[in-house]
């Protein structure tokens, strides 16, 4: 028996859980940050490279729940290859999805915008396992300003 | 009186309603145990009849609302078999009630008269290392503020105290023994009077823990032997709100206040003040005075019911339990794999899969597990998983909620696979 068709367990998620993406990390890389989930337990290390404005690579290394680490894989799909600003950009959208209570509209330019991270919609109506989804895309907003890149309005324009 | 479960699930009107349109099988009694509705309406009862502050009012509210409060000390007091209903004193929970020795035994430093309570460099503090934090870290607090060597009894791979290092660790250095009756996390029942004869045969004195045990077992501190003894009341399916100390009258009389306020005092004047005798002088302030009384009740239920009944309805739900858990491949039961000395709380992993998944999946079938580290890191540390997940059993759990656990976990497992 699969999970309930209302499940936060969308099969895009297991799916990433079992093969995440751009997992192991860089030894080329011009920032580096750590992250934790207290309340899980979950870990996330990720590295990343920026070259002229644009994320050109990222990895990461990390140990939770599904949800954290399915997360974190689609997030580096997202943002690998994308200008910082907008990887920052879909890294808002999905922190408003996440912080909707379950209240969140999708908007044709939202599913393409997220893509394979519209599947966390289901999240947001856990508040304990927010935090769960979160995890790697606050990592990869820290990795980037600690690369020197956090001004998105100066990378933008 | 015969045990009937289905008999004692009408008693708690919350096992009626649905979670997901399923309903609600709660496995988590460890973490905090359904009300009965008695004692829900002992504390709506003394709120609509009866409430105005105890111990201080002369008027008839009052005068009630002391009785009330006062009966409740006497029944916790008979179901502790406490020599002295005044050994017996409310806290806010077992946390407090440990930090209450722990800061006690601290205030002894400079406290008059409280020499034998004294601990400093060169002393150690004993716990063991199944703990969960409210039993550490207020004894690792006492320690760094004393300058004592903090010290643990380790745990073995089946999840017991390692018995040769009870006489080890347990020295002539020893002035402190704290350790779980049961434990939170593993579910191992401790042999309370081996610890407390050696720690009784170096001069040391002997605090249990009692917040899991107190709802599944025989409780006698005559028995047990110990200094003090501490419970909450959540856990005995009383109120949120107010736990219990024990404590033996003459250690009680001797032992520093830890909070002051109103109610623990003798006299005061603006050059000092003289404290009252036990169990007044460790409850500053207004109580939590519904829910001492409310606590009464639920003593008095668990005691109808009887604690022997209890263990044997609970027991028959772990062995089956385990047997059901350990035949799904991939789970790994963290603490005594058989049904010896182990109370009904049963701690496991699913291999690859996080025990968040597992209680989340099996929350859509209804089904209330904790996952995590309980409160209790050191545990997870020491088994080498970041968490566990944990069922947990109380009076009102029946074997066709442990089948639908096992069927739980075995369809997160497919789930995964």
């Amino acid at each position: 028996m699969s999970a309930p068709i209302d499940s936060m367990y969308q099969q895009i998620i297991l799916d990433h859980y079992k093969n995440p993406s751009h997992h192991g990390l860089l030894d080329d890389f011009d920032a580096e940050v750590h992250h934790v989930n207290p309340t899980c337990g979950d870990e996330v290390t990720l590295r990343l490279k920026v070259k002229d404005g644009e994320i050109t690579d990222l990895g990461w290394d990390g140990e939770g729940c599904s949800i954290s680490q399915a997360s974190t894989s689609v997030m580096s799909d997202l943002v690998v290859g994308k200008p910082v600003a907008d990887a920052l950009a879909v890294q808002q959208r999905f922190l408003e999805l996440m912080q909707s209570r379950g209240q969140g509209e999708l908007t044709d330019r939202d599913e393409e915008q997220l893509d394979d991270a519209v599947a966390f919609e289901g999240v947001s109506k856990y508040p304990a396992r927010v935090k769960c989804a979160l995890l790697g895309w606050m990592a990869m907003k820290s990795a980037v300003a600690e690369a020197g890149w956090a001004d998105t309005e100066e990378v933008a324009g | 009186m015969s045990f009937d479960v289905e008999t004692v699930r009408k008693d708690f009107p919350i096992l009626s309603r649905e979670v997901h349109g399923v309903p609600l099988v709660y496995l988590d009694s460890a973490n905090s145990a359904q009300k009965p509705q008695v004692v829900i309406d002992a504390e709506a009862d003394l709120y609509a009849n009866h409430y105005a502050n105890t111990a201080r009012a002369v008027h008839t509210l009052g005068s009630e609302v002391t009785t009330a409060y006062e009966a409740a000390r006497d029944k916790v007091a008979g179901f502790l078999n406490a020599p002295s209903r005044d050994e017996v004193i409310f806290t806010r929970n077992i946390t407090e009630a440990l930090n209450l020795l722990a800061y006690s035994f601290g205030n002894a430093t400079w406290f008059p008269g409280a020499e034998k309570f004294r601990i400093g460099p060169g002393d150690e503090i004993v716990v063991t290392e199944m703990e969960h934090h409210s039993n550490l870290v207020p004894w690792q607090l006492l320690a760094q503020r004393t300058g004592a060597t903090f010290r643990w009894i380790p745990i073995d791979d089946e999840g017991r105290l390692v018995d040769s290092a009870i006489d080890e660790v347990i020295t002539e250095r020893t002035r402190l023994v704290s350790f779980v009756y049961q434990s939170n996390a593993l579910g191992t029942i401790n042999p309370v009077q081996r610890i407390v004869a050696r720690a009784n045969a170096v001069g040391a004195y002997t605090i249990v823990d009692a917040a899991q045990a107190a709802p599944h077992l025989p409780l006698d501190v005559q028995a047990l032997g110990a200094d003090f003894v501490a419970f909450t009341g959540h856990k005995l399916y009383g109120p949120s709100g107010v736990g219990v100390l024990w404590g033996r009258y003459e250690l009680l009389a001797d032992l520093p206040p830890f909070l002051g306020g109103g109610e623990m005092i003798e006299t005061v004047a603006m050059e000092g003040s003289t404290f009252a005798a036990p169990p007044s002088r460790f409850e500053a302030g207004t109580p939590m005075i519904a829910q001492a009384v409310a606590l009464g009740t639920a003593v008095d239920y668990v005691t109808n019911l009887g604690i022997t009944n209890i263990r044997e309805h609970e027991k028959a739900l772990t062995g089956y339990a385990l047997e059901g858990l350990r035949g799904i491949p991939g789970v790994r039961i963290v603490g005594p794999r058989d049904n010896v000395d182990r109370g009904a709380t049963i701690s496991f992993t699913l291999a690859g899969v996080h025990p968040h998944d597992v209680a989340q999946l099996l929350d859509e079938r209804g089904i209330a597990v904790r996952a995590g580290h309980h409160c209790a890191r050191p545990v997870c540390v020491r088994y080498g998983v970041p968490a566990t997940t944990r069922a947990s059993f109380g009076v009102y759990t029946t074997l066709d909620e442990v089948d639908q656990l096992v069927q739980g976990v075995e369809s997160v497992r497919r789930t995964f696979g």
